[in-house]
């Protein structure tokens, strides 16, 4: 995903003069042919993210569409206040590019992982979320995100799921059970883990890359009209455990529904491995998402 | 103080200049009807004549150019205690006088910390510090971007709210590039807990900008220390008032 976001935004450079790269550092040498073709609006400042954002503010404030990129603990953790105060304050946006999603960067310790990243956009006003599963998904939606005003956060992964869906803005069914079976929503890079702990269980599954805004209506939709047992309702995202909980009890206020939401753990696990280690300790491998949800349907 | 042949810091004295007038008996009442405060002088407002110097005699922007892209921009990073630019901003027709008796009110489009949605002619929103220098960074850098020319990016900041690490980022990075059409004024009215050993100019020279330190309450002195910059290197003024009570 990274490479595609390299090579998409290094393209719009080209073609939109609208558009400016804010770096701190990170993957500076991969865009340093942008960097030389467009001095102007490719611009790195050193290991300085406090700045990073407060320069995208200040290219918003004159019309440009500012591209922020680095790791998400640094692009969203570190500068919350920058994305409070100096672009969602200010009346402007920028999009915002992450890589080192949750404990991507397992082996470099939890200094570099960043599984709050979304739950600490939701505290802020109106941003766009995509969680792309598949590095397909990532050229349009970084082109549309640069095609106009609004705050968008676009966060890359590693992990991937082995087809894209583009068309997933909204809930897409992916596998559906019998009418009134139990609804999983998967949220990008978590739909093969889901689909393999679900084999042989009578559950619909919904994809989407972009879960903020929500899709309410999508949601009660695939709900539809209650059962006399209450509707059981799984979320699964890659991120931390609950960050849309809040979204699919307003989504179905009003309506009686079970909700288990699988994510990230808040605890630091203070152990490097693999991403596949973090994701088993997490519970988000297929055996662990099988356990719970098993567990909670049963 | 760090003082080098290719960044100097210039102490303008008041001497230098002996013209003190300039500033408009009806900033005063303005103040007041902001302030509700009879017993103290306008020039207990720190920023207060910096502020005039700016809009009466630097800034190219108007209330008809408030929108305009060629606009110079004035940034105010030290968003707390905003009454001065409220009643220069006012006196200079921004927006109505009668904006003034309502400070902070419910319906109100004045607080304590500015939101620049709501008042005509403020550029960013500020309160919490260290924020503006890094929002004028980006915008000149947008300005440039744009082959924008023309417009000057000015970003008023305090000697206590430079503790805040996020000016530093930005001074560094406008030194280091030759940012050249940014101007920091630093109002030092000695507030900082632990003050700046070594000046307020240093700081900023040392990473390449050219600096004046004059007094903050002489106009033509703070006129010839903005006024008074290489067109190669980011300027900072450093306007020294009397010490906070």
């Amino acid at each position: 995903m990274r490479d595609t976001f390299t090579e998409t935004a290094t393209a719009l450079l080209d073609d939109d003069p609208r558009t400016a790269l804010v770096l701190a550092d990170i993957s500076a040498s991969s865009f340093a042919p942008a960097a030389g073709r467009h001095p102007d609006r490719v611009l790195n400042v050193g290991i300085r993210e406090q700045l990073m954002v407060g320069v995208a503010g200040g290219l918003a404030l004159t019309g440009l569409r500012p591209i922020v990129h680095s790791y998400a603990t640094f692009a969203v953790d570190r500068v919350y206040e920058q994305l409070k105060l100096d672009l969602d304050h200010q009346g402007v946006g920028a999009v915002v590019v992450s890589v080192g999603a949750s404990y991507d960067g397992s082996s470099m310790g939890r200094t570099h992982m960043s599984p709050g990243d979304v739950a600490l956009l939701d505290t802020l006003t109106d941003w766009t979320v995509h969680v792309p599963g598949h590095p397909d998904e990532v050229p349009a939606l970084l082109r549309a995100a640069a095609n106009h005003d609004d705050r968008v956060y676009l966060r890359l992964s590693t992990a991937t799921n082995d087809l894209p869906r583009p068309a997933a803005g909204r809930l897409m069914v992916v596998h559906r059970g019998t009418v009134g079976a139990p609804l999983v929503l998967a949220v990008g890079p978590m739909l093969d883990p889901v689909l393999h702990a679900v084999t042989g269980l009578d559950v619909t599954v919904a994809y989407t890359h972009t879960p903020r805004p929500f899709d309410a209506a999508g949601l009660r939709e695939l709900v539809g009209t209650p059962s006399p047992a209450a509707p059981a309702v799984v979320l699964v995202e890659p991120y931390l455990a609950g960050t849309s909980s809040a979204e699919v009890s307003g989504a179905l206020a009003g309506v009686p529904h079970r909700l288990l939401a699988l994510g990230v753990g808040r605890t630091d696990l203070r152990r490097y491995g693999s991403p596949a280690d973090h994701a088993r300790w997490h519970g988000l491998d297929a055996p662990g998402l099988r356990r719970s949800i098993s567990a909670f349907l049963d | 103080m760090t003082t080098t042949a290719t960044a100097p810091d210039l102490m303008v004295t008041p001497a230098t200049r002996n013209r003190r007038a300039g500033r408009p008996a009806r900033l005063g009442p303005l103040l007041r009807r902001l302030t509700g405060d009879e017993k103290h002088a306008p020039s207990a407002h720190s920023t207060l004549d910096v502020l005039w110097v700016l809009y009466d005699r630097i800034l190219r922007v108007s209330p008809e150019t408030a929108d305009s892209p060629d606009r110079d921009r004035f940034l105010l990073s030290k968003g707390h205690g905003p009454a001065a630019y409220y009643a220069v901003l006012a006196a200079k027709g921004f927006f109505p006088e009668d904006w003034l008796d309502d400070l902070a009110g419910p319906e109100s489009r004045l607080g304590h910390h500015p939101d620049r949605t709501l008042v005509p002619g403020v550029e960013i929103g500020t309160g919490s510090l260290g924020h503006g220098l890094g929002l004028g960074v980006g915008t000149a850098l947008g300005l440039r971007a744009q082959g924008l020319d023309l417009p000057r990016v000015y970003v008023l900041l305090g000697d206590a709210e430079l503790d805040e690490g996020s000016n530093h980022e930005a001074i560094a990075y406008a030194g280091a590039t030759g940012l050249a059409t940014i101007s920091a004024i630093v109002i030092d009215n000695q507030s900082a807990s632990h003050g700046w050993p070594g000046g307020i100019a240093s700081r900023f020279t040392v990473h390449g900008w050219t600096a004046h330190t004059v007094d903050g309450r002489n106009h033509d002195a703070i006129e010839t220390a903005l006024t008074s910059r290489r067109p190669d290197r980011p300027h900072v003024v450093v306007a020294v008032v009397e010490p906070k009570e």
